[in-house]
């Protein structure tokens, strides 16, 4: 994983409440054994029409949304299942955050672990966001802050060791493996008392 | 020591390590249920870092999304919806091979849907962490096991370390006392519970179902409201593990026996939440209110009861989601006309539920319009139907009588509806487009399902019921 420190883009905003993992890549596309390329199928149902035409009115398909890293998304983004292909599609489709005033626990936690930002703001931050589509923000992970661009500022929660992952490119196996002697000790333990 | 909640006992058993300012909780997982779909991609990083699966024994595999649910074809090869489909089982198949797992795979009569075939075998025991690459593995919370979704990084944790980086999540008790009317199912229960704390209550959270009429359950009913935790947004669900999980556990093939089974039980039946232990959140759910309860709109936070007026949209979303299922508000879903009748997935594809819809079925036949398949969620479930003649009840209604996996739930081994038709469903998500691209879901019990798919619409089964029973 690269590090993200810093990030800066122009936000889209899809406004709708409880965006599931279906929307963001439907499970007819699963059948993979790849994690790359998965772009080209975010939002598939939403982005073409059933001719496979694009959809001019999806927010993601006009000009103003191009070249966006930033996702503003209703409240409760990512509900429904465990699939990681929804972060590898998001990040392959150039997302690099995604902000809302909920996500859901599992998109999240799959989500920062690929470096994709999933950032949780409170009910009035995430209200200004959404009625602001097209405003540039500047997200500082290790402040942990959303820049604005009249100079106002967000900030936001993330545990300590998600935010060392992001801003030092470290993933999180690395850190479980130097555990094997306490994970040795616990089965020892644990066989000692059976 | 505080009193402690299950969720806490459970935690605490399995803590490698506690969480520390500057590090997740490190927690043991006994058991790594995988299929097909979520673990190609944690195979191949074990492969580029030269890393053995830590524990084998501890992992256990079965095929069930991709794979088709139709007969072998003349030279008993599975007939696949695409070559993709065929290479991930073959992956699948390569993987378990080569790091020494068992995989329940073809020619194995433990073949199923991974949260059938586990309690099924008694793998899934009280006591336990189970994790998969599933968000549905909430389902095996019903034994008193801790259990959750991952996804496909984890899984490679998993396989590589058997352990799991963790932030403890709060707790959530939903007491639900009183006793279900005749006529509603556990699954009816569950869409009650979902409409009433939202589609997000359960978000950050580890439910914990408590009270008379949770108790009063079977294992497999247990299982059904356990299995929709993760469609309120919960990390896992949870029921304390009693006599019932016990007489149904008892003499599975991989639970304990003789000694080992005595101590196994008297280890579990410390597990249940302390009598003055806290949560940090409590509902009270009142089981004798519970009707027959369906979905109509396109998250399962979205429930009314069958005959109960489809509430007016509160926002510009919910009136899109009526858009889409082509629903009325003011009226109830009673009469709406039906395409396709799926029984099956996860939450309903036991033989409890392949009896309830057989006995509405039963001597009739499917409306002419619809097409309905019967997937029963294990080998081992299939055979048992067939013994007890309920193939042949649907077969003789009309429908289709398929092999066991996820098939329409999640749509994609080839088993899905057409754009724009009307799915009543029992499976576990009624998300725009989840079983097939413009298909519309209801979410809805065996019994109600099986109705419909009689009536054409959707239908009660008590009036059918009764003349049953005439």
């Amino acid at each position: 994983m690269k590090p993200v420190t810093h990030l800066r883009s122009h936000t889209a905003v899809l406004a709708h409440e409880n965006i599931d993992t279906d929307r963001i890549i439907p499970a007819r596309f699963l059948t993979t054994t790849e994690r790359a390329g998965l772009g080209r199928y975010a939002f598939n149902d939403w982005r073409y029409n059933a001719d496979g035409s694009a959809n001019a009115a999806f927010e993601l398909n006009k000009p103003a949304a191009r070249g966006c890293e930033i996702l503003v998304a209703g409240r409760n983004f990512g509900c429904g299942s465990s699939r990681e292909h929804a972060p590898w599609a998001l990040l392959d489709f150039g997302l690099r955050a995604v902000l809302s005033s909920e996500i859901a626990d599992i998109f999240r936690n799959n989500a920062l672990k690929n470096g994709l930002l999933a950032v949780v703001l409170s009910e009035s931050e995430h209200r200004y966001l959404l009625a602001h589509p097209g405003i540039e923000l500047a997200i500082d992970v290790a402040a942990q802050t959303i820049e604005l661009p009249d100079g106002g500022r967000f900030s936001f929660q993330l545990d300590a060791f998600a935010k060392h992952c992001l801003l030092t490119g470290v993933d999180q196996l690395g850190f479980l493996l130097s555990q094997a002697p306490q994970i040795e000790h616990f089965e020892r333990l644990r066989q000692e008392a059976a | 020591m505080a009193a402690r909640t299950l969720f806490d006992k459970l935690w605490d058993a399995h803590l490698v390590k506690p969480q520390t300012a500057a590090t997740p909780a490190v927690l043991y997982i006994d058991l790594h249920l995988i299929h097909e779909v979520t673990s190609p991609q944690a195979f191949a990083e074990l492969r580029t870092r030269g890393l053995p699966v830590r524990c084998p024994e501890r992992t256990l595999a079965t095929l069930d999304h991709s794979t088709p649910t139709t007969p072998f074809d003349d030279l008993g090869q599975p007939v696949y919806a695409s070559e993709e489909a065929a290479a991930q089982v073959g992956e699948l198949e390569k993987n378990c091979a080569q790091f020494g797992i068992r995989l329940n795979g073809w020619s194995s009569e433990h073949r199923g849907i991974v949260h059938v075939i586990g309690p099924e075998l008694g793998a899934t025991q009280p006591g336990m962490t189970i994790v998969c690459g599933d968000s549905h593995t909430s389902t095996h919370g019903a034994f008193g096991a801790l259990a959750f979704g991952i996804g496909t990084t984890e899984v490679g944790h998993v396989l590589a370390t058997q352990c799991l980086l963790q932030q403890k999540p709060k707790t959530l008790a939903i007491h639900v006392d009183g006793a279900l009317p005749a006529g509603s199912s556990a699954k009816d229960l569950v869409l009650h519970i979902i409409g009433q704390i939202g589609v997000n209550g359960g978000t950050g959270h580890v439910i914990e179902y408590r009270g008379s009429a949770i108790q009063a359950l079977s294992m497999e009913q247990r299982m059904t409201v356990c299995n929709m935790a993760i469609e309120a947004g919960a990390r896992a669900g949870l029921i304390a593990p009693d006599e019932t999980t016990y007489a149904y556990l008892r003499n599975k093939p991989y639970a304990p026996q003789g000694e080992d089974w005595d101590k196994a039980v008297a280890y579990w039946n410390t597990l249940a939440s302390d009598a003055d232990a806290r949560y940090d959140r409590e509902v009270r759910v009142d089981a004798s209110r519970v009707a027959p309860t369906v979905t109509y709109g396109t998250h399962p936070g979205m429930v009314v009861a069958l005959h109960a007026p489809v509430p007016t949209p509160a926002s510009l979303q919910e009136r899109r989601a009526l858009d889409y299922m082509k629903v009325e508000a003011g009226k109830s879903l009673i009469g709406m006309s039906v395409d396709v009748v799926f029984i099956g997935s996860c939450t309903n594809s036991r033989l409890s539920d392949l009896r309830d819809a057989a006995d509405v079925l039963r001597g009739r036949t499917l409306d002419a319009r619809v097409r309905m398949l019967v997937v029963p969620g294990s080998l081992a479930i299939k055979r048992e139907a067939e013994s007890e003649g309920l193939d042949q009840v649907f077969r003789a209604a009309g429908a289709e009588w398929r092999e066991p996996g996820c098939s329409m739930c999640i749509a994609m081994n080839g088993d899905l509806a057409k754009p724009g038709q009307l799915v009543v469903s029992t499976s576990n998500r009624n998300f725009e487009g989840r079983q097939g691209p413009g298909a519309r879901t209801v979410l809805a019990s065996p019994a109600v399902a099986a109705a419909s798919a009689v009536a054409g619409c959707i239908a009660d089964p008590q009036s059918l019921l009764q003349e049953q029973a005439a």
